[in-house]
């Protein structure tokens, strides 16, 4: 249990899953045939047994003491959902025990229910009534409904006339307004305008203030960080931590970035061996047609053979191979290269591009006055960044070895991609060193 | 079972508005608006009074005016066999609700019987304006029989539509399989023709064992025959019948619950 939900009084949790998985069932296609026969046999309850089976949570535990917000990270089909409906009470638990304690308003989907044909009014009434609600409180929250989802002036209209923002923004108004004990969110954020965004947080900011317990689902990491007094990560339906929100989103990013890592490798693999596998066909590298051209963008690799590249890696701040670089860390690019026999010629060359293809960065021996004298054998280059200045994205990489005419021996195009990651979603391309200075009446701080 | 079944009650207020709501949303648009729900009745009327009066004229005397003597049978089927058309499509087209929401499903089902038991009322109204036309009344005294088996239809029909809309999420086949036997159905009973035919009287025995033949019978002689309400010994019966619908169509609707938010 984390420090937070001791630390509050000993109450009964609000929210209290104990041992709790959950199997779905996969009906699969069944026909007229089975129905025939369950009818024949007498046994339709029997036969609607599932053929498949998928564990969407394993024996995860976890409880959430009144007021207190509790973030759920993870992938996609980690279970987060599917923890959310069982607290919801939608679905059942197939073992374990779930426990709620208050009125529960879920955000899962907004505005389900609502009836295209009717007013937003009537919508409003209906949807009320549907959350629990009776007459009697939807008319005297009305106004503030209406007034939070900024539609006075549609509000008689029939729904299908809505755009989605405004379907959204009368759904989560109304779930809003039931008064919950325990709000249930399931990334419902995403909806909406900026301007409308900030306007539900600040509701959930309102909540907390007035000792609401909310459930929040998200992809959104700073969220949880900023908002929740504990998170909990889930992964392939098994609960992997559970504490302080920096902490646990921590693991989950470095559990992410393995991943990415683990990815990118394979990915690189596949292409390099998709792009040798001629050249070891048919002895010399094909064509050379369009070789010198930069800004033909297709992957691949070409050249005339004579010295060739073998294997390229890049190195991160530990001088280890990796795919994932962080913004302002060094950046090694090394690869082997191997003449057939003796060149002077030789220009060895490198060029980063962004995903789009944008050329960020590229240079070469000759342009930076290196004179070629002898190249034989075999042969080690690398190209050491001493801080990689980009802001994050995924990038890709050219490495090449040619004549100086330009003439390629072996050239690698865009077969070596890497991520580059960043705390800050600045944009653009290059993040040049930089800092802010204030003077006058300009008062800021750096946050938290 | 017992559990779930107490707290139907709590969702009257549910209910209510939902049936407005299907009342509404029906007719919303259209320039007749609600009064289609009695123009759709009284054009049929016409219909059927012109084709049984001027093209088909009915040699048998028993059933004159004869589109007072359908109607009888016809605005109780046509409840009948609506509601169960949408209820087993209900909980499918209904499906955000159950998986999103926490909703109790066994509304959906009973909105459908609901909103349709409104549209019979309104027939009613219809074929009460027909029987003043062809100066033909009912015996007043066996009027507050009629109130009784509308609602014991109204159970038996709820109790069907619960047991169809619960397997029609597994069995999606159920229904285009109603629609056709609803048809057979509807010609199996004496709703275009009279109970009182000797080949119908010939195979009572067939006959008896449809419970919509009961219901029908029981409307005809209330609102159409004269003479006393001769078929109330049957009512007792169909009453207990429909009740055992009831029950075990929520049997079946509470079985499958769970697999509802999965299965839809």
């Amino acid at each position: 249990m984390s420090p937070a939900a001791t630390a509050s009084v000993r109450q009964a949790p609000a929210i209290e899953l104990a041992h709790v998985s959950k199997v779905y069932r996969r009906y699969g296609g069944r026909h007229f045939a089975t129905l025939k026969s369950a009818l024949l046999s007498g046994s339709l309850i029997r036969d609607l047994r599932p053929e498949e089976t998928f564990q969407a949570l394993r024996d995860v535990s976890f409880t959430v003491a009144p007021g207190q917000t509790l973030g759920v990270i993870g992938r996609n089909g980690s279970g987060k959902s599917t923890a959310l409906k069982l607290v919801a009470g939608i679905t059942k638990a197939t073992s374990g025990s779930v426990a709620v304690r208050g009125r529960v308003s879920a955000l899962i989907e907004l505005g389900a229910g609502f009836h295209p044909e009717i007013s937003g009014r009537e919508n409003v009434f209906i949807n009320g009534i549907m959350l629990g609600l009776t007459k009697r409180e939807i008319q005297r929250r009305f106004d503030e409904i209406v007034e939070f989802a900024e539609l006075r002036e549609f509000i008689d209209a029939p729904v299908k006339t809505y755009s989605s923002g405004m379907y959204m923004r009368l759904g989560f108004s109304v779930a809003i307004h039931v008064d919950p004990d325990v709000l249930l969110v399931d990334e419902v954020l995403a909806v909406g305008d900026e301007g409308f965004t900030h306007k539900c947080l600040d509701k959930f900011g309102e909540f907390k203030r007035r000792g609401k317990t909310i459930l929040l689902v998200t992809h959104s990491l700073g969220l949880v960080e900023r908002f929740c007094d504990d998170a909990i990560w889930l992964d392939a339906g098994v609960k992997r931590a559970e504490g302080d929100p920096k902490r646990v989103v921590g693991a989950y990013i470095t559990d992410v970035e393995r991943q990415e890592e683990r990815f990118l490798a394979a990915s690189d693999a596949r292409t390099t061996h998709d792009a040798a596998a001629p050249a070891a066909a048919d002895g010399p590298l094909p064509a050379e047609t369009g070789a010198a051209d930069m800004a033909q963008a297709t992957e691949g690799r070409w050249g005339s053979g004579g010295v060739t590249i073998g294997s390229v890696s890049l190195l991160g701040a530990d001088g280890q191979a990796t795919h994932l670089f962080h913004t302002g860390e060094p950046f090694t690019a090394h690869f082997n290269v191997h003449a057939d026999r003796p060149v002077t010629d030789f220009v060895f060359g490198i060029g980063l591009f962004s995903a789009d293809g944008v050329c960020v960065y590229g240079t070469n021996t000759d342009v930076e006055e290196y004179a070629a004298e002898s190249l034989q054998g075999d042969a080690e280059v690398s190209l050491s960044i001493d801080a990689l200045d980009l802001v994050e994205g995924t990038y890709k990489l050219d490495v090449a070895v040619h004549r100086r005419d330009g003439a390629p021996y072996d050239y690698h195009r865009f077969l070596y991609t890497f991520r580059v990651k960043s705390r800050l979603k600045d944009v653009g391309i290059y993040r040049p060193k930089h800092r802010w200075t204030f003077t006058g009446g300009a008062r800021l701080k750096p946050k938290p | 079972m017992w559990h779930n079944l107490a707290q139907l009650p709590r969702y009257r207020g549910l209910v209510q508005s939902l049936v407005a709501r299907e009342l509404k949303a029906r007719y919303r648009g259209s320039v007749l608006g609600f009064f289609w729900s009695f123009v759709n009745p009284l054009l049929l009327l016409t219909i059927y009074t012109f084709v049984f009066n001027t093209i088909l004229p009915n040699a048998n005397q028993d059933t004159r005016p004869y589109s007072v003597f359908m109607f009888c049978g016809l605005l109780p089927w046509t409840w009948f066999s609506s509601s169960l058309l949408e209820a087993t499509g209900s909980l499918i087209s209904g499906g955000t609700l159950i998986k999103k929401v926490l909703f109790p499903a066994e509304v959906l089902p009973i909105v459908s019987v609901l909103a349709n038991m409104v549209h019979f009322l309104l027939g009613l109204v219809i074929l009460a304006a027909f029987m003043i036309g062809t100066h033909h009344y009912p015996d007043l005294i066996d009027l507050p029989w009629f109130p009784v088996v509308v609602l014991v239809q109204l159970v038996f029909t709820a109790g069907l539509a619960l047991m169809l809309s619960a397997l029609a999420v597994h069995f999606r086949d159920i229904r285009d399989l109603l629609a056709n036997l609803l048809t057979f159905w509807f010609f199996a009973t004496p709703i275009i023709y009279s109970y009182l035919m000797p080949e119908v009287q010939r195979l009572y025995w067939l006959f008896r064992l449809n419970p919509f033949y009961h219901f029908v019978v029981s409307y005809q002689e209330l609102l159409f025959f004269y003479g006393p309400f001769g078929h109330l010994r049957w009512l007792g019966p169909l009453a207990a019948a429909s009740v055992l619908v009831f029950l075990a169509g929520y049997w079946i609707f509470d079985r499958l619950r769970d697999s509802f938010a999965e299965a839809v």
